[in-house]
């Protein structure tokens, strides 16, 4: 492969429908962690919810566009509520333990054979996007070069609908964080019993926490599957939530273009990394390395940033030393 | 200032350091074994198809099932749980077969061609086929009871192996205060190190054993001298170490992962089968359970008898106060992760000798884990080891009312219903306010 | 004793004339602890009343209890003539009992200005879809700032107004974590030692800004070691000692009280408390 190639592909990488899914998901996360400190390793849950939801409303129950889109909401907003009404009263670890706990049991449930006539069981759903890609209004003979890669005017109808979303979730925590309200949720992240101790209801600013960066994380979802048309329960495994919360801290956990950042950052270093590793391999420069390993090294790294972030950069990229702090 | 400044840069560089180390000894040994492999190593593949084998939610296992495109082919075999996996190097459409001859005779396909599905893999990297079993052919009905002695035996089997590994991940969490997401691994090693030694250079069974629990223990030694004890000196908050050991389970699974491939390791072979009463059981099963207990026994009389034990035990009820005792508290840390490890692997080494492993084995039983420390009350061995067996027997009994591909769910629910009713879980005790 | 406070004289669990705050048979225990165990007692309204008592008396453990923060094993109170036993710590504080913490609780990450705004109670801008609407609230915040930066100047922490309140030194803390519970204008303001920490030399304008709250008609019930301090701005003192009332009464009195001095000093000691504790302190400068 050629440099342009490569760089094309990363370029693809920073806004493809699927870097936008998880800088929405980041931006969530962001909600929820940076921003009131609650410790939300479920987030695939959320992610995924949105995903069924929309597929299976339109595929099942026939509705349109805006009414999937509103069932996807509401689903994962309720899973926010049976999730965060018994939980959000536990101490911050606890939180961490049964989100992800959830988010495991959910992903074994759809993928159950009990739960197949519904979400199609371990081979999920799939061409739910029609209505969709039928809203395009760009001529349908349009493309989109970007160094090699090519876009199709479907493809390129899906990215700027990603971002518009992701312009109005950014524009949306902005107005949210520079509000009293917002005020609180970041007093609850520092100290949840000195607020309680101020008369204000903590555990429902945690649960709207919850449920609004919930219902941002199942946007991010739908988005997910749109670009595919497939929407499967290994998609949603708790990889997914380890790399939003990579992203997240990447681009620093309590800042507003953080997630934004992040996600664009680890995509195209992944692509790119991962066509370095691939050409080194291809050169019989890796002897150690099988071609199809190459994938696999991505997740390691994923590990390892998340690791030296927590470490050396707990804020970081756009985040001020002194504004990221985890209540522990 | 500025001095200060260089130490704990300095101090940054040592850690980073350690981490460099770390991952160029795990990779750097890898070579030899990937050459080990087959230059065509199915595990090191990047799709995957997968599946499980039920007839009316009974599982069957050890059929086998075949891959295959052009003139390539892969092979498997279902698991207990009749569950499957295949990796496979390339995408496309995949013809998937199972072989009848192998499928046992209680169980029967729904229809007579099929044994053969298809796998598409043009749009993702993981496609799972379904095949579908039913006959008219009665199933020999057992009682109620019948089933609940088995499923107890088997439930208590399942708690007791997760009992020493839950005890590992309580007495880290109760010195430390560290809710380790890497504790998982810990197991996985074990497994993979007894399929090393036993299954692949053909050591003694008991040499294999002892070697896997004791890279364990040099993996708990080595990853809190390399990386937790750095960060506790830096006073890392305990959700930031958190997060990290998140991180280095990852790391560390995908490093087995890249060691050891993907497939799961069948270390079966040398069991005979033992009848008692309604219960089907091996040898093998009956001697893990022994082992199990002796090294639960060994570690209450470790914790209550001995001079360490009981400083172990100082140190997690108030660490600055057995400091002021005279306790050297990073000693008894560094013991206890080495007694941690060393229980955790010998869990790995148990489960996979009974149900097979492959590289995400510990990452699967790790929320199994924390269910039970957090039933157990976190932080308490005993309460630990009783979390564990409620919940090794939850998830086995509840196969009899629902279908055995949920019976973690039943285990995560209840791990959530605890947590509900009795935060601080069945032994703990409160936190105080203010 | 005859005195302004109480109905009769006074002794443990005396009634009192106008009471605020009215606990009945409060029992909490740890295990086989019992850290509190307080048959009855009044807090008298207007007043400013001093809880002191040995370490381990029960003090913060009755603070806890009283405003929902932990759960009794028994007992009732009322506040306002209202139940309160069994509300949640938020509803405590809206009725307009707000307490602080004896290990302080500043809000780090939060500058010390918005550590002051988030004290203010029935903020518009605190719910969800008004925060949206900037012009809802926006007059309120206005409001809310100009009174929180009086306070600060009060507290001498106008120069820290843009700082993070984590930078703040412990006794600064203590002073953010006092103007913030203020900014709540509770009713009855519960301060758990208020005082441990700060400067002499703030001590004396704090004490008198205590003072003020009740010209101002606030009720203040505070925990302190400090006897000088106790002697010098309470109403009225009520002695904890192994969870029990031990006796309460005005301070000139309490403090010659046998039944104090044993609590505090072991049998042998029959001296004056406040004037240990001064001589202590001009000992100790
Ligand atoms: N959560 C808890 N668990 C167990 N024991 C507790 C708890 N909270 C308080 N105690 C015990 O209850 C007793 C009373 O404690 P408390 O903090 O109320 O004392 P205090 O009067 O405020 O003391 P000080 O003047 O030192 O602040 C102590 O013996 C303490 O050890
Ligand atoms: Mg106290």
């Amino acid at each position: 492969m050629d440099l342009i190639g490569i760089f094309s592909l990363a370029g693809n990488a920073l806004i493809s429908p699927m870097t936008v899914g998880y800088i929405l998901c980041g931006i969530g996360l962001a909600l929820h962690f940076g921003y009131t400190g609650l410790l939300n390793f479920g987030q695939a849950a959320f992610a995924a919810l949105g995903g069924y939801g929309f597929a299976i409303a339109t595929l099942d129950f026939h509705w349109n566009i805006w009414g999937s889109i509103l069932f996807g909401l509401i689903c994962s907003m309720g899973f926010a509520a049976i999730l965060g009404i018994p939980t959000l009263r536990l101490r911050a670890d606890y939180l961490a333990i049964v989100t992800i706990a959830a988010a495991q049991a959910l992903r074994f449930y759809v993928g159950s054979s009990t739960a197949e006539p519904i979400t199609g069981g371990s081979a999920g759903v799939s061409q739910f996007g029609e209505e969709f890609y039928n809203l395009n209004p760009l001529p349908a003979d349009l493309t989109f070069n970007l160094g090699t890669v090519t876009l199709t005017s479907s493809e390129v109808w899906m990215r700027i609908v990603a971002w518009v979303v992701v312009g109005i979730a950014v524009f949306f925590l902005y107005a949210l964080t520079r509000s009293p309200w917002g005020r609180v949720l970041k007093g609850i992240r520092e100290d949840e019993d000195a607020v309680r101790a101020l008369g204000k209801n903590v555990f429902s600013y945690k649960l709207q926490a919850l449920v609004i960066g919930g219902s941002i994380a199942s946007l991010g979802g739908m988005i997910f599957v749109m670009s595919s048309q497939t929407n499967q329960p290994s998609n949603w495994g708790t990889n997914f939530t380890f790399i939003t919360w990579t992203i997240l801290l990447l681009g620093g956990a309590a800042t507003l273009l953080g997630p934004v950042l992040g996600g664009m950052i680890f995509f195209a270093l992944m692509t790119l990394i991962e066509s370095a590793l691939g050409i080194l391999v291809d050169a019989g420069l890796l002897p150690f390395l099988q071609v199809e390993q190459v994938a696999q090294i991505r997740f390691l790294l994923v590990g390892l940033i998340l690791m030296l972030l927590v470490i050396f950069r707990p804020q970081g990229f756009l985040g001020n030393k002194k504004e990221i702090q985890f209540n522990g | 200032m500025s001095q200060l400044a260089a130490k704990s840069r300095t101090r940054a560089g040592a850690l980073l350091g350690a981490i460099a180390i770390l991952f160029s000894i795990l990779l750097g040994a890898s070579p030899a074994m990937a050459q080990a492999h087959t230059a065509d190593d199915p595990s090191t593949y990047a799709f995957t198809i997968a599946g499980t084998l039920q007839e009316k939610d009974v599982p069957i296992p050890g059929v086998t099932i075949t891959a295959s495109q052009d003139a390539k082919s892969f092979q498997t075999k279902s698991d207990e749980f009749g569950e499957w996996t295949i990796m496979v190097p390339t995408d496309g459409h995949w013809k998937v077969t199972l072989d009848t001859t192998t499928i046992p005779k209680e169980f029967h396909l729904a229809t007579k061609d099929g044994a053969i599905g298809e796998a598409d893999l043009t749009q993702t990297d993981f496609a799972a086929v379904l095949f579908k079993f039913g006959s008219a052919a009665p199933v020999q009905a057992q009682s109620i009871w019948e089933q609940l002695v088995i499923r107890v035996f088997a439930g208590f089997n399942f708690g007791l192996m997760l009992a020493i590994a839950a005890i590992g991940i309580t007495l880290i969490y109760g010195t430390t205060g560290l809710n380790n997401f890497a504790h998982g691994e810990m197991v996985t090693l074990g497994a993979m190190i007894m399929w090393l030694g036993y299954s692949f250079l053909h050591l003694n069974i008991v040499v294999a054993g002892l070697l896997a629990v004791l890279a364990a223990m040099a993996f708990g030694w080595f990853q809190d001298a390399a990386i937790w004890r750095p960060l506790r000196k830096r006073r890392l908050g305990l959700n930031q170490m958190m997060i990290v050991s998140i991180g280095f389970g990852i790391v560390s699974r995908y490093v087995l992962l890249l060691f050891f491939g993907g497939d799961t390791k069948d270390m079966s072979g040398g069991q005979t089968i033992i009848t008692l009463g309604p219960i089907f059981t091996s040898n093998t099963t009956l001697i893990s359970m022994a082992i199990s207990v002796v090294a639960l026994i060994g570690v209450a009389l470790f914790l209550t008898r001995t001079r360490i034990g009981k400083a172990t035990r100082a140190v997690s009820d108030n660490a600055s106060l057995a400091a002021s005792t005279g306790i050297d508290v990073e000693k008894i840390i560094r013991i206890v992760w080495l007694v941690a490890a060393a229980l955790t692997g010998l869990a790995g080494v148990l489960y996979g000798l009974q149900f097979q492993a492959n590289w995400s084995v510990g990452f699967d039983l790790l929320l199994l884990l924390f269910a039970a420390v957090t039933l157990g009350g976190l932080g308490t061995a005993l309460g630990a080891a009783v979390g564990a067996l409620i919940i090794g027997m939850v998830v086995e009994v509840s196969t009899i009312w629902m279908p055995s591909e949920l019976k973690y769910v039943s285990a995560l629910l209840i791990l959530i219903v605890i947590l509900v009713v009795r935060p601080q879980g069945v032994l703990g005790k409160k936190q105080r306010i203010g | 004793m005859a005195n302004e406070i109480s109905i009769g004289a006074a002794a443990p669990g005396c009634k009192k004339v106008d009471p605020i705050l009215i606990a009945d048979k409060v029992v909490r225990q740890f295990g086989g602890l019992t850290a509190v165990s307080v048959d009855h007692v009044e807090i008298p309204r207007g007043k400013i009343t001093a809880l002191i008592g040995p370490n381990g008396a029960g003090k913060t453990t009755f603070f806890n209890l009283l405003t929902g923060f932990d759960k009794p094993n028994s007992g009732t109170w009322t506040f306002d003539g209202k139940n309160l036993a069994g509300v949640a710590p938020y509803k405590v504080a809206r009725r307009g009992m707000i307490r602080t913490f004896q290990l302080t609780k500043a809000l780090s990450l939060l500058t010390v200005i918005d550590n002051m705004r988030l004290g203010a109670q029935n903020q518009v801008g605190e719910g969800f879809f008004a925060s949206f609407v900037r012009p809802l609230w926006k007059a309120q915040e206005n409001q809310i700032t100009a009174s929180a930066d009086t306070l600060l100047t009060r507290f001498k922490l106008d120069a820290k107004r843009e700082d993070y309140a984590g930078s703040l030194s412990g006794g600064q803390r203590k002073l953010l974590e006092m103007a913030r519970a203020l900014m709540g204008k509770p009713k009855l303001v519960m301060l758990d030692e208020p005082m441990a920490g700060v400067n002499p030399a703030l001590t004396q304008s704090l004490l008198e800004h205590i003072k003020d709250l009740k010209s101002n008609g606030t009720t203040v019930l505070f925990v302190e070691h400090d006897m000088h301090m106790v002697r010098h701005i309470s109403d009225w003192v009520i002695v904890m000692a192994e969870g029990k009332v031990v006796a309460e009464g005005p301070p000139a009195d309490v403090m010659k009280d046998q039944a104090v001095i044993d609590a505090y000093l072991g049998a042998h000691a029959d001296t004056d408390l406040g004037t240990v504790e001064i001589k202590s302190i001009k000992a100790g400068i």
